[in-house]
């Protein structure tokens, strides 16, 4: 192998045991912690501001802004990790809950140190369970060794971590959905403003972060921010887990600084096209990114800025890798269909558009469609993409432009043969 | 499906909630500053009890919670793990989006559904196993990927995929899956989900 990972957040994943406290503690676990509480909050919250931390959720909002948004001197406030992952094609939050529930868990103790909050919440996807039983199991040794709970280090600061499961809805990873769904309600996103910072749960500020933005804290605080700066790129800092699935020899997770080639995650970490095809698409970002990229976009460096410059978005970093035998129209069908299926049903336009874009695309992909489709599709698009309630209506419009701009002939050749023209 | 508070006549009538569950539902809602946020894990302990989230357990709920059974139905419809219709000792979920398509998840359908006889989001007649399509359960590196109450398994070929569930209906060992642990059956499951603490996390599991 020519390329090597830049192992962060993923150093502990190698070894047998990393999910427990004790091969935590042996390499460093918990340190950062201790750093953290002899630091005033606000210097914690500025040395992640200074790292250039960036949400890894997928929209890369910076993460000490966001955390220097809360009122600390009025209690109570909270912290929540979203470890809802429900994003097409990406698995990496499920993997760090899985290897280094502690990581996690420390960072979850500093944020909160910094915001100021006596309790925190893991609001986990509920199939996740494997992941949830890590993050459970660890929440207890933490308790055990005194990591967590009263007086953590003899700093005087109390913090309890509560596990929640969700019940499987998609939509429950926006932020303010999830906010919903753990105050016991249908799992719909709430009106801005007040954002959560404001008024997030039980009406309290909050802050809310993916998995793994929270699991990058422990290093910033440990190593420093300019350590931390030295991985990646000016405007996207760090090393970033990016989830490659589809047509590769090894799909997996693989850890590399922002900026890294798509080329080399694609050719190099997980080894190539299978069976010596040739690469037809891949998803820079999930389902959600759009559009799809075409294989001249190979070369395309995997940073927010570079990827939003080449046409897309680097959403989740889920690349979805398809081979030249793969229907591209057939994958952006069922990305149309998953939409349509978890379009919680506020707002008209998600509703009914991602229903109708399901339907259109079902007869396109069957060869039943006509060429005035695809200028339907588009339509239908224009009219949710800016008008939903929330992000997941302009997400359901990523399948129709990618097939629409980028595979239009493919798209025709449908209509021309009455038929999908791929096997796959 | 019937209105919510409306008696089905193809659901069965269920017996009221143990004690010890409405004594476990009353821990799950301390555990929070708002009891409510209980309210999707009081709906898991009454899938354990019942096999789906009766209209009895929704009127329970609702009278411990103080809200209406309108309420309480409203969030018991809206999530896909909450069933309106009784599970089979093993739920079954095949994941059929494009890493998983791609990797052979339309064969393992058909071979599911011509070894159970049922389809998507039916339960066979001995009640051993639910057979449902899920949308992505991030585990695309293991495509295909099939969950069997909510564990994992990977790359499965439709005769493993076959063989795993001759097993579990007839009460089998099985093995475990890779990242995971052996699956329990459906009431262990769903007083886990709950939040009732799991069985041991490292229980068969395979590696790190
Ligand atoms: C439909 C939808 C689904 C989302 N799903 C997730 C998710 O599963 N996990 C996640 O961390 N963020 C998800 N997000 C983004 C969150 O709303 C939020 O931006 C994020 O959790 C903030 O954390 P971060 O700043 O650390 O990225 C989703 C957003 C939308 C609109
Ligand atoms: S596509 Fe099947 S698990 Fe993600």
């Amino acid at each position: 192998m020519k390329a090597a990972q830049t192992r962060v957040l993923t150093a502990r994943w190698g070894d047998r045991g990393s999910h427990t406290i004790a091969a935590s503690l042996a390499s460093g676990g918990y340190e950062a912690l201790r750093k953290a509480l002899a630091t005033p909050p606000a210097a914690v919250t500025e040395m992640v501001k200074v790292a250039g931390l960036r949400g890894r959720g997928g929209a890369g909002f910076p993460t000490g802004v966001k955390w220097g948004f809360i009122k600390r001197d009025e209690p109570p406030t909270y912290l929540v990790c979203n470890a809802d992952e429900g994003e097409p094609g990406t698995f990496k939050d499920r993997e760090l809950m899985e290897r280094d529930p502690h990581q996690l868990i420390e960072g979850m103790v500093i944020a909160s140190w910094a915001i100021g909050a006596a309790e925190s919440y893991v609001y986990c996807r509920g199939e996740f369970a494997f992941a949830a039983r890590r993050v459970e199991r660890a929440i207890s040794e933490a308790y055990e060794r005194g990591t967590l709970g009263r007086n953590i280090f003899g700093s005087g600061f109390d913090h309890d971590v509560i596990l929640h499961r969700g019940a499987g809805a998609y939509i429950c990873g926006e932020e303010t959905a999830l906010l919903e769904s753990l105050e016991g309600r249908r799992g719909q996103p709430r009106v801005r403003p007040p954002f959560p910072a404001q008024e997030g749960l039980y009406a309290r500020p909050t802050v809310i972060n993916n998995v793994e933005t929270i699991s990058c804290v422990p290093h910033i605080v440990a190593n420093g921010p300019e350590w931390f700066r030295k991985f990646g790129t000016e405007k996207s800092p760090g090393t970033k887990i990016f989830s490659v699935s589809g047509d590769v020899e090894r799909p997996g997770n693989y850890e590399v600084p922002f900026g890294t080639p798509a080329r080399v995650l694609i050719e190099e970490l997980a080894g190539g096209i299978t069976g010596g095809r040739k690469l037809k698409a891949y998803t820079p970002g999930g389902a959600s990114s759009t559009p799809v990229f075409g294989a001249s976009k190979l070369d395309v460096n995997m940073d927010w800025e570079s990827v939003q410059a080449a046409g897309s978005l680097l959403g989740t970093g889920a690349m979805m890798v398809f081979a030249d035998d793969a229907c591209v129209v057939r994958a952006m069908e069922r990305f149309m269909r998953f939409y349509a299926r978890e379009s919680c049903g506020k707002c008209t336009p998600c509703r009914e558009g991602t229903y109708w874009l399901a339907q259109i695309m079902r007869r396109l992909e069957a060869g039943q469609g006509r060429d005035e489709d695809l200028d339907l599709m588009m339509d239908v698009q224009a009219n949710i993409g800016g008008r939903s309630f929330c992000a997941l209506g302009d997400f359901a419009t990523a399948p129709v432009i990618s097939v629409a701009k980028e595979f239009v002939d493919e798209a025709r050749l449908h209509i021309r043969n009455k038929g999908c023209p791929f096997e796959r | 499906m019937s209105a919510p508070g409306g008696p089905s006549p193809r659901r069965p009538a269920f017996a009221p909630l143990a004690e010890e569950t409405r004594a476990a539902m009353r821990r799950l809602m301390a555990r929070y500053p708002n009891p409510r946020s209980a309210l999707m894990s009081m709906l898991y302990l009454v899938q354990a009890e019942h096999g789906c989230v009766s209209e009895a357990g929704i009127e329970e709920v609702a009278g411990m919670l103080d809200l209406t059974k309108a309420e309480v139905a409203s969030v018991a419809t809206f999530y896909t793990m909450l069933k309106r219709e009784p599970l089979g000792r093993y739920l079954v979920s095949v994941c059929t989006q494009p890493p998983c398509a791609l990797a052979g998840a339309g064969s393992l359908r058909r071979a599911l559904e011509e070894e159970l006889g049922v389809g998507f989001g039916q339960t066979t007649p001995d009640g051993a196993i639910t057979l449902e399509e899920v949308e992505c359960v991030c585990v695309c590196d293991g495509a295909p990927a099939v969950q069997v109450n909510y564990e994992s398994y990977e790359h499965l070929t439709p005769e493993a995929a076959v063989e795993l569930v001759r097993k579990l209906r007839s009460g089998g060992a099985v093995p475990p899956p890779v990242h995971g642990s052996v699956p329990v059956p459906r009431e262990a499951i769903h007083r886990e989900l709950a939040g009732l603490g799991g069985h041991d996390p490292d229980r068969g599991g395979g590696e790190s």
